[in-house]
């Protein structure tokens, strides 16, 4: 109960017929970075709106940092920190500006607010640009601001929605690094949402997959990934010279095929069930007139949990169109992927 | 102490509001433009006896005249038509009031009309001498454009003046010279009565002095009903409202802090058409400048609640807007403000009776124009008090309850 930094039990909301978030359970250890991943309305944000207490829970109960959601709503905001999807900052007002109206917020102290927030801007390396407006600064040097804007209380749990969304690669790993350091550093709690799945293996301790407002699946990344490696799921990735779109046709009209992505112009991944998969895909790039070039057994991504999961509703659109009748080619083994694999 | 942090709170949120709008150039000049293009646009775009110059009249004096005795004797040539239109030019002269011209009859009068070059016509008829020569009255036709009511108006009521005080003077000198009755005798018989206008405070009436309290308290209306769902829905689009939400202060403050900021906006306001009131267009203040500012602090009262309420009702800024605009609209033209409520229909007079503007514009006009006291305007504070009173105590759990959707 004590190492607990937020525990809830069936918390829902709903926005008049829509379910938004779905009796959601979950608990969040002191310390650990745990990640909400899913797709763009999955019900991550609400979820977060609502332990925020920006968001009054239809049904359900919260408590974060030990006091409840709904009743103690003032002292869980005290214990808190937000960066939300959109920056919180005024773009007319100077870089500590910001930082100290929202630090008065809290009360704190203006001597020990000064010195907190030269602290924070030395942490960013931004203590240079503490005077310019925020308008002028790149998203990436906001994104910085915004994260210590949060960090001004010195919450017990951070909550970051979506904090790498609109950055550019070198920013993105820049706030990810900032991330990391700031729980190795000060041991914040952090929940962090994405519905990028590298973010969320990369950062995260843990992860809960939501997906239409349901938990769907919650653990370490390394145990979420054994889900899809227990099965008789393999991943594969063709290297072909020339894909053409008859050809992913062909293969997603599989009956065998969960799932196909196109990776870029020559390299095609494929979610496959069964043990004559393998052949049954060999056989029907042939024939489509695709030549193989490599063929790799892949390690299953975070990415691939997520398709295994919900990639009942994709499969369910497949079935709907038209299949073309498949070839069922002769029985190999395994053995033959490996043959294939190591020449 | 719990008030004391509310307040404190509010008073930063306040300071953040004023100095972003300070670094906004553009939102700075449009705050001392606004009310410089309201003043001149209502001052100005109304007709008043300023402004009725140089109308464009014509006149077809057709009198043929008639051969008379005179007192000296021998029998002249005389046309009262020519001696009237001698006294009207002089009379117009004096006053500038019309740019006169002439015409050969109704028929082009009313072509002029119709072209739009004249505003106005005389006729004078052939038979104006003879007729008054053998003892009856003097036809003169008036023709005014009827498209124009305000105008046509204006040149009846001053044409039918002059003429008749011009009637006035010729009946006192036939009085004096047919019946040997003397000057100011002659004066009393003709004109019994003498009446002199006289306002409460020295000075002419002046359109400014109407316009510009209303203006004041509709500015102040303004600043609030549009300034405050503004400052909130768009903090609430831009994302920046959750940061205030998320912190550990009363969400009274976040309101509170906006209200403050948005008063002292409409303030500066108020004040720049104080000023331009006072020293561009002439307006005397006669009542006590401190009444005049508690007058406009409850105004804003007032209209607090109100605009709490639009807040907490629209979820996006353009649903505010459209909600406002709907609002407001009504607010300024039937309040008073632009038009005396008294010269509107009573139906029209019962709805002005339920807008809260209505008694700030009064109030505030009462004690300007007329320097009225505490207790003249009593009923006016007590209704907006009660007004805004009962629109905050509906609009604080409203809005406190819309934060926490």
């Amino acid at each position: 109960m004590k190492d607990l930094a937020i525990r809830t039990d069936g918390l829902t909301k709903t926005f008049g017929d829509f379910v938004a978030v779905d009796h959601v359970t979950f608990e969040v250890k002191k310390g650990e970075i745990f990640g909400f991943l899913g797709p763009n309305g999955a019900g991550k944000s609400t979820t977060i709106r609502m332990l925020c207490t920006l968001s009054r829970p239809t049904e359900g109960t919260a408590t974060v940092a030990g006091y409840d959601i709904v009743k103690e709503d003032a002292k869980v905001r005290e214990h808190i920190g937000l960066v939300s999807e959109k920056m919180i900052m005024y773009n007319e007002l100077t870089a500590k500006e910001n930082l100290s109206l929202f630090g008065r917020m809290y009360d704190i102290p203006k001597d020990v607010l000064e010195t907190r927030i030269r602290e924070l801007l030395q942490f960013v390396h931004l203590e240079k640009w503490a005077d310019n407006r925020i308008g002028t600064f790149s998203t990436g040097m906001k994104q910085r601001i915004n994260v210590i804007r949060a960090m001004l209380n010195q919450p017990e749990i951070l909550f970051l929605d979506e904090p790498t969304l609109g950055l550019d690669p070198a920013s993105t790993a820049e706030i990810r690094e900032l991330i990391r350091e700031i729980n190795a550093e000060s041991g914040t709690t952090m929940i962090l949402t994405t519905h990028m799945m590298v973010e969320a293996d990369m950062l995260c301790g843990r992860i809960g997959i939501i997906d239409r407002g349901k938990i769907v699946a919650l653990d370490t990344p390394a145990n979420l990934k054994k889900i899809v490696s227990g099965t008789d799921t393999t991943i594969l990735e063709f290297e072909i010279p020339h894909i053409g779109p008859s050809l992913i046709a062909a293969i997603r009209s599989l009956e065998c095929v969960g799932s196909i992505v196109q990776a870029d112009e020559t390299h095609v991944k494929v979610h496959a069930k069964g043990d004559d998969s393998f052949d049954v895909l060999v056989d029907t790039i042939r024939r489509e007139g695709g030549r193989i070039k490599t063929v790799r057994n892949l390690e299953p991504s975070l990415e691939d949990v997520f398709l295994h999961i919900t990639g009942r509703e994709v499969r369910d659109k497949v079935s709907d169109e038209a299949k073309a009748p498949h070839m069922r080619g002769p029985r190999h083994g395994w053995d033959r992927v490996n043959e294939r694999v190591r020449r | 102490m719990g008030a004391r942090r509310v307040l404190r709170h509010s008073v930063w949120i306040c300071w953040k509001d004023l100095l972003e709008f300070s670094r906004s150039r553009l939102r700075l000049t449009m705050l001392v433009l606004m009310p410089l293009f309201m003043m001149g646009m209502v001052g100005f775009i109304f007709p008043s006896s300023s402004t009725m110059k140089h109308q464009p009249v014509a006149i077809a004096n057709q009198d043929e005249g008639a051969t008379a005795a005179t007192p000296s004797g021998g029998p002249a040539y005389i046309s009262y038509g020519s001696i009237f239109l001698g006294q009207l030019e002089m009379m117009n002269n004096q006053t500038g009031m019309m740019d006169l011209s002439t015409a050969k009859d109704f028929d082009e009068i009313r072509r002029k009309i119709q072209d739009g070059k004249i505003s106005g016509g005389i006729i004078i008829p052939s038979n104006f001498t003879s007729e008054m020569l053998s003892g009856k009255q003097g036809q003169i036709s008036v023709i005014t454009d009827q498209s124009n009511p305000q105008i046509s108006l204006m040149i009846q009521t001053t044409l039918s003046k002059t003429i008749e005080s011009m009637g006035t003077q010729l009946a006192i000198q036939n009085l004096n010279s047919t019946y040997h009755v003397p000057l100011a005798r002659a004066i009393a018989i003709i004109k019994p009565y003498d009446v002199q206008f006289k306002g409460v405070v020295p000075g002419e009436p002046n359109y400014f002095e109407f316009v510009a309290p209303g203006i004041i308290s509709m500015v102040v209306m303004m600043s609030l009903m549009t300034g405050l769902p503004h400052a909130i829905s768009y903090e609430k689009d831009m994302g920046t409202l959750d940061g205030m939400l998320v912190a550990p202060i009363n969400r009274l403050s976040i309101i509170l802090g906006k209200v403050i900021a948005q008063t002292v906006r409409g303030m500066v306001q108020g004040f720049i058409i104080f000023v331009l009131a006072v020293f561009l267009f002439g307006v005397v203040i006669y009542g006590s400048i401190p009444l005049v500012i508690g007058l406009i602090l409850l105004t804003v009262f007032s209209f607090v609640g109100l605009g709490i309420l639009i807040t907490s009702f629209a979820d996006k800024e353009e649903t505010a807007t459209m909600v406002m605009m709907t609002l407001m609209f009504p607010m300024m033209f039937m309040s008073g403000v632009f038009f005396p409520i008294q010269q509107m229909p009573w139906y029209m007079q019962d709805v002005s009776r339920l807008l809260p503007l209505t008694y700030a514009a009064r109030a505030l006009r009462k004690v300007v124009v007329l320097g009225a006291g505490v207790s003249a305007v009593s009923t006016e504070i007590a209704v907006l008090f009660g007004f805004g009173l009962v629109l905050l105590l509906i609009a604080l759990p409203m809005f406190k309850a819309a934060m926490s959707r």
